[in-house]
């Protein structure tokens, strides 16, 4: 391998998601922004909401994995070595994070709107 | 094969170096692993301004050599007038084949259109090279039509010699539990069908490569792999024979390579019989014959995968192109230097991809790696300077060895294995990793490479 650089990182995942790889980061940010909406204006967590956010997360990690299993036609029970393990936890990890984040501002957004709501 | 050692080029010691390798490092987890795919190509630093000229460049074949190269020139070039020669009007992603005979992939996976890679301002000319006279510097195709030209690329790729093997022909691929992988996307569709009707009754089942040069070498034993891992689905396994024939002493040309075969096969008892050239076939009786050192020995099978001779094309064997001696002579391959691609008599023609006569790589992944080398080369022969890219033999190979797991095949020249991750994704572990890159990244790599982006 003797260059490796984001340019051919970009092509090859524009080539492989299509108009996803624009959707997915858009998705990302957007969920960030509010969250930080969120979380700004009210000042804080709302641990209720984030219990309830974080087990929408758990579902959120093996959803990732069942995309993965889709798309590759296999699953992390082919795991057979630690690097596998290693993809496993970060593919769990992100839809986990992803989801905890997303659940949590689009409860805050309703709540936001409809203030009586906590 | 002879014993000349290619030049040392900065590749090997750029991986080498700590610095490349943190950066890998940094880039682990699924990014490196899509990243990895074919492995990134030597790419022309930061887009030089384009080469003003009016040379006449002639690409024959417009398969992955062919239409990376097209791109790659079109790019860089400005004024130039590029001709490519193909009849076939679909593309083929081949290393899709394995998949869709191993009926994970629909047939349109692996078909697309030539005339949707083709580069702005390139000429496509459907028909065959009849003809190449280089000493005439012009090619002619089967319609009689001759084209002259400057600079000639020959990306021909290679045929395959069924006609070589007594009883076989492409029509019989798809019956009576005869496979044939390499023949194209419809014969792979029929194999699949083959294949799976053999993996829920069970039986012989017989496997093998040719005693020729060949492209992709892994790709035999993947499907023996894959065969293997439906048997044990199936729960046919038991009652079930596979019997790999190997045509001299080894499982792969690499040692390490095969003997880590060697092992895999011992493990799922997979029979290996050495020292087996097929010879004919007669599929009324189901049975195959091969020649051994001391004559010859029949198998019968229940189910097969046909691997045929291959040869570079009739038109490039019957040309001046050709080693006129040698172990590559016999069947024709372009007589070019190893690490420049450029052919060694005629020095304006480069011989890329399957056709070209160098040890190993018959893949699209050294298909990655030679263009942009020979390209580089081709442009500074425009500009009358010279170019220090070099080709170092590099190839890879995802060797599937059961459905959802595979092993990472690199290696160079010199059969040194050239790990694009070095502990990050071990060489020679069967990974799901690597099986991840197989299904999701390689053929998006090789779409971008097409498009010489990659
Ligand atoms: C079953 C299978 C599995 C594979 N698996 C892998 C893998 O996992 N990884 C990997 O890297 N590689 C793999 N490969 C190999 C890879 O597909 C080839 O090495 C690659 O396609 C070679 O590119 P090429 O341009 O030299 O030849 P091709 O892509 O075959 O293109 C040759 C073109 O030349 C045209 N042509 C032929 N004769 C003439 C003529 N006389 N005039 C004009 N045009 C002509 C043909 O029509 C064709 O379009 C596999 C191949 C097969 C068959």
């Amino acid at each position: 391998m003797k260059e490796f650089d984001l340019a051919v990182f970009l092509v090859v995942f524009q080539e492989m998601l299509g108009p996803l790889l624009w959707i997915l980061p858009a998705l990302a940010i957007a969920g960030l922004v509010s969250f930080a909406a969120v979380l700004l204006h009210e000042g804080g967590l709302v641990s209720r909401r984030l219990v309830r956010s974080e087990i929408v997360g758990v579902l959120g990690g093996f959803a990732a994995l069942g995309l993965m299993a889709m798309v590759t036609i296999s699953g992390f029970s082919d795991a057979g070595g630690p690097v596998d393990w290693l993809l496993v936890g970060l593919i769990w990890g992100v839809g986990l994070v992803g989801a905890t984040i997303l659940a949590y501002a689009v409860q805050g957004v309703f709540a936001w709107k409809a203030p009586h709501g906590h | 094969m002879t014993n000349e050692v290619p030049p040392r080029d900065g590749l090997i010691a750029g991986l080498d170096s700590p610095l490349s390798r943190r950066r890998m490092l940094a880039l682990s987890g699924a990014g490196a692993a899509t990243l990895m795919a074919v492995s990134a190509p030597a790419r022309a630093a930061e887009a030089p301004p384009k080469v003003a000229t009016k040379a006449h460049i002639v690409i024959a074949g417009a398969g992955a050599a062919g239409l990376a190269a097209a791109a790659r020139l079109a790019e860089r070039l400005d004024g130039a007038t590029i001709t490519v020669i193909d009849r076939r009007k679909e593309h083929y992603y081949q290393p899709g084949f394995t998949l869709v005979a191993a009926g994970l992939k629909p047939q349109g996976y692996v078909v697309s259109t030539t005339a949707d890679y083709l580069p702005r301002g390139v000429t496509l000319i459907e028909e065959q090279v009849a003809e190449f006279d280089p000493v005439a510097n012009k090619v002619v195709t089967d319609k009689g039509r001759a084209i002259r030209y400057d600079f000639l690329m020959v990306a021909t790729g290679l045929h395959l010699d069924y006609a070589a093997i007594e009883g076989m022909s492409t029509d019989l691929i798809g019956k009576d539990g005869l496979g044939s992988v390499y023949a194209g996307p419809a014969a792979a569709v029929v194999t699949w069908k083959e294949m799976a009707r053999f993996a829920e009754t069970g039986g012989v089942g017989l496997f093998g490569r040719p005693a020729t040069e060949m492209k992709c070498a892994g790709a035999p034993l993947k499907y023996t792999f894959i065969t293997d891992d439906y048997l044990r689905r199936n729960g046919t396994r038991g009652k079930s024979e596979l019997i790999y024939t190997a045509q001299n002493k080894g499982l792969f040309s690499v040692l390490i390579v095969s003997e880590k075969v060697r092992m895999l096969f011992r493990d799922r008892q997979v029979k290996v019989a050495y020292e087996r050239v097929m010879t004919a076939i007669d599929p009324g009786r189901k049975i195959a014959t091969y020649k051994t050192p001391t004559g010859t020995a029949e198998f019968k099978y229940d189910f097969i995968n046909v691997v045929p001779p291959m040869r570079a094309p009739a038109a490039v064997r019957n040309s001046p192109l050709r080693w006129q001696e040698g172990v590559w002579a016999g069947d024709g391959w372009m007589e070019v230097e190893k690490p420049t691609l450029r052919h060694k008599r005629f020095p304006n023609v480069f011989g890329i991809g399957d056709v070209a006569g160098v040890p190993k790589g018959k893949t699209a992944a050294s298909v990655k790696w030679q263009v942009p080398v020979a390209v580089d080369h081709l442009i500074a022969s425009i500009q009358g300077t010279t170019s220090a890219s070099v080709y170092n033999g590099y190839t890879s190979c995802p060797l599937i060895t059961r459905l959802g797991r595979a092993m990472l095949v690199e290696f160079d020249y010199e059969d040194n294995l050239v790990p694009s991750f070095p502990g990050v994704i071990a060489p020679l572990e069967e990974l799901w990793v690597t099986w991840v890159m197989k299904t999701m990244a390689l053929k998006p790599t090789y779409m971008s490479m097409l498009r010489g982006q990659a």
